[in-house]
């Protein structure tokens, strides 16, 4: 017995426990990670199964985007034109609003929400599927679950996150012009002259477009573990809801990080 | 033509047992306890018989069905299903066992995103290339033999448990399966519910000639369908044979097993400290909560 109940002996186990732990689900997510892309080719030969889940996550998805993208927007034509004044530059706006929305906030935040809005309810459907021994039913009829049932939510969700980041970005261009031009008087032809003139199609927006496919993958694939891998209980469910959430937000923020650094000098 | 017919030889692969279990030990991984589930078991499923899997609750019953569909594997021994391994499969091989097995879940199990006669025609679309018109003769005719033909199109959320199991037992046998495995048909069905579910296992058996697995605790309904009864307790099989022989053992745990007694080898309580240490012979205000 190692006794007491704080001994060295037992603390260095417990650690070592918790390490092997998260080596054996860090292993297992990447084997997941590997069986996902190993099926997509059949998935996205059922296009069907695709379509429908680009529905279920883009469309329902749609109204939190427009509506939180037309408030960034808002946000930035007032804050842009406080800090651009100042220099005698207001006619920049449209540039600083369409690059800030294009290069950052747009796949940032739009991730941020798609793992709320639609990363919860991949976890909590597959949790209670597992819960229901349906995944079981399926494997029992000689159906791959990882097959029938993830890679097509998977792709869905990998299609669904940069349409989204672009309708996030295009609706807070206008709430940008809403403010800067409409209420507070900045230039029209200036603010869209700018903004063309400076936003390079490869260099902003393809960067734009590579970040929110890359945030696709990582919201779409940590909702889709924690649903597959969660204790098929209530509690079980809505911890593994609760983790899609704080772990896909922070993988964003840390992805954002270095992608915006290898990014910074093309 | 001769006067006497001519009996053919007996195929031995028609004889042999569609599933054999040879000394299968079976545990659950550490974290569960480590507890020995099965012990060294031997037994053998004939064709073309309705098998009872019968014993208390945790007594591995529900394993059973598990590792015949190779979704435990064995710590040791083999689990033989039409003769072959089924812990040696490759996942190729294991999904063509599969598709000769039907197996019905304790609550149906059925998709709930989809509705009935789509939960039905889901084996069909994923495993055939099917046309349309044929799927659904195929599933209205199964969906006929629950007689459930009119619930087509209702979503699970709106069927009965009893009902639901009968769409999920139109599901397990829509790809006329040679083996129907049931786990827990009769749980919590109301009496009615009950006799049809188990006239339905045997009329299915007998018309369709394919094996059934039920693993149940109800000792009346199952004794009047099943063939043979093997009742599993404490790691082992404690009484096997005919539902009479079975009832008529002088094993004391199976005696107390099918007359429904609270004494006997299986205990009521829970193991723990006994009674008096928790309720009485202690000076006030000593012990208390913990």
């Amino acid at each position: 017995m190692s006794g007491h109940r704080y001994s060295p002996a037992r603390l260095l186990s417990g650690l070592g426990f918790a390490v092997r732990s998260q080596l054996d689900a860090l292993g297992y997510a990447t084997r997941l990670f590997g069986r996902l892309l190993a099926m997509s080719g059949p998935a996205l030969g059922r296009f069907g199964l695709v379509r429908d889940q680009i529905f279920f996550l883009g469309n329902y998805s749609l109204a939190i985007i427009s509506v939180s993208g037309l408030f960034v927007g808002f946000v930035l034509g007032l804050q842009g034109y406080y800090t651009l004044q100042r220099y005698g530059s207001s006619e920049a706006l449209g540039l600083l609003v369409a690059l800030s929305l294009v290069r950052e906030l747009g796949p940032v935040v739009t991730a941020l929400l798609f793992a709320g809005r639609a990363g919860t309810a991949l976890t909590a459907e597959i949790g209670l599927m597992k819960a229901g021994e349906q995944l079981s039913a399926m494997e029992m009829m000689a159906v791959d679950p990882v097959k029938r049932v993830l890679a097509p939510r998977f792709w869905g969700g990998i299609i669904a996150m940069p349409l989204l980041a672009a309708v996030f970005s295009a609706v807070g261009i206008i709430g940008g012009w809403v403010v800067g031009v409409v209420m507070i008087g900045v230039d029209a032809g200036s603010f869209w002259s700018q903004m063309q003139s400076g936003v390079d199609v490869w260099r902003d927006v393809g960067n734009g477009i590579v970040k929110s496919f890359v945030f696709g993958v990582t919201v779409t694939f940590v909702a889709l573990y924690q649903g597959f891998e969660a204790q098929p209980t209530p509690e079980g469910v809505s911890r593994a809801t609760t983790r899609t959430v704080v772990v896909a937000s922070l993988a964003v923020l840390g992805l954002d990080f270095l992608l915006t650094t290898l990014m910074f000098s093309v | 033509m001769p006067d006497t017919p001519v009996v053919p030889p007996a195929n031995p692969a028609l004889t042999a047992p569609l599933v054999e279990f040879r000394d299968v030990t079976f545990s659950y991984p550490a974290s569960a306890g480590d507890r020995i589930i099965l012990r060294k078991v031997n037994f053998s499923v004939p064709r073309g018989k309705v098998t009872a899997l019968m014993g208390a609750s945790g007594g591995g019953k529900t394993t059973v069905l598990r590792l015949i569909g190779g979704q435990q594997k064995a710590n040791s021994g083999q689990v033989l299903f039409d003769g072959k391994n089924v812990a040696q499969m490759t996942q190729a091989g294991l999904y063509a066992a599969r598709r000769r097995m039907g197996m019905l879940f304790q609550f149906g199990a059925l998709f709930t995103d989809l509705s009935v006669f789509d939960n039905v025609a889901f084996p069909l679309r994923e495993h055939t290339q099917l046309d349309d018109a044929l799927v659904r003769d195929i599933v209205l005719m199964k969906l006929n033999a629950v007689g459930l033909r009119g619930a087509r199109d209702l979503m699970p959320s709106e069927v009965s448990g009893g009902m639901a199991r009968r769409v999920a037992l139109a599901r397990a046998m829509v790809l006329d399966p040679e083996l129907i495995m049931y786990d827990e048909p009769f749980a919590g069905l109301d009496p009615i519910s009950l006799g049809t579910a188990a006239q339905l296992i045997r009329q299915l058996n007998d018309t369709l000639g394919i094996t059934s697995i039920v693993v149940s605790h109800d000792l009346e309904e199952t004794f009047r369908i099943a063939d043979q009864v093997i009742i599993l307790a404490n790691g082992g099989i404690a009484a096997q044979g005919t539902p009479d022989e079975v009832r008529h053992s002088t094993d004391p745990l199976v005696h107390q097993f099918v007359n429904a007694l609270s004494e006997g080898p299986v205990k009521f309580h829970y193991p723990g400290p006994n009674v008096a240490d928790d309720f009485g012979n202690q000076a006030p205000g000593r012990g208390g909560r913990s």
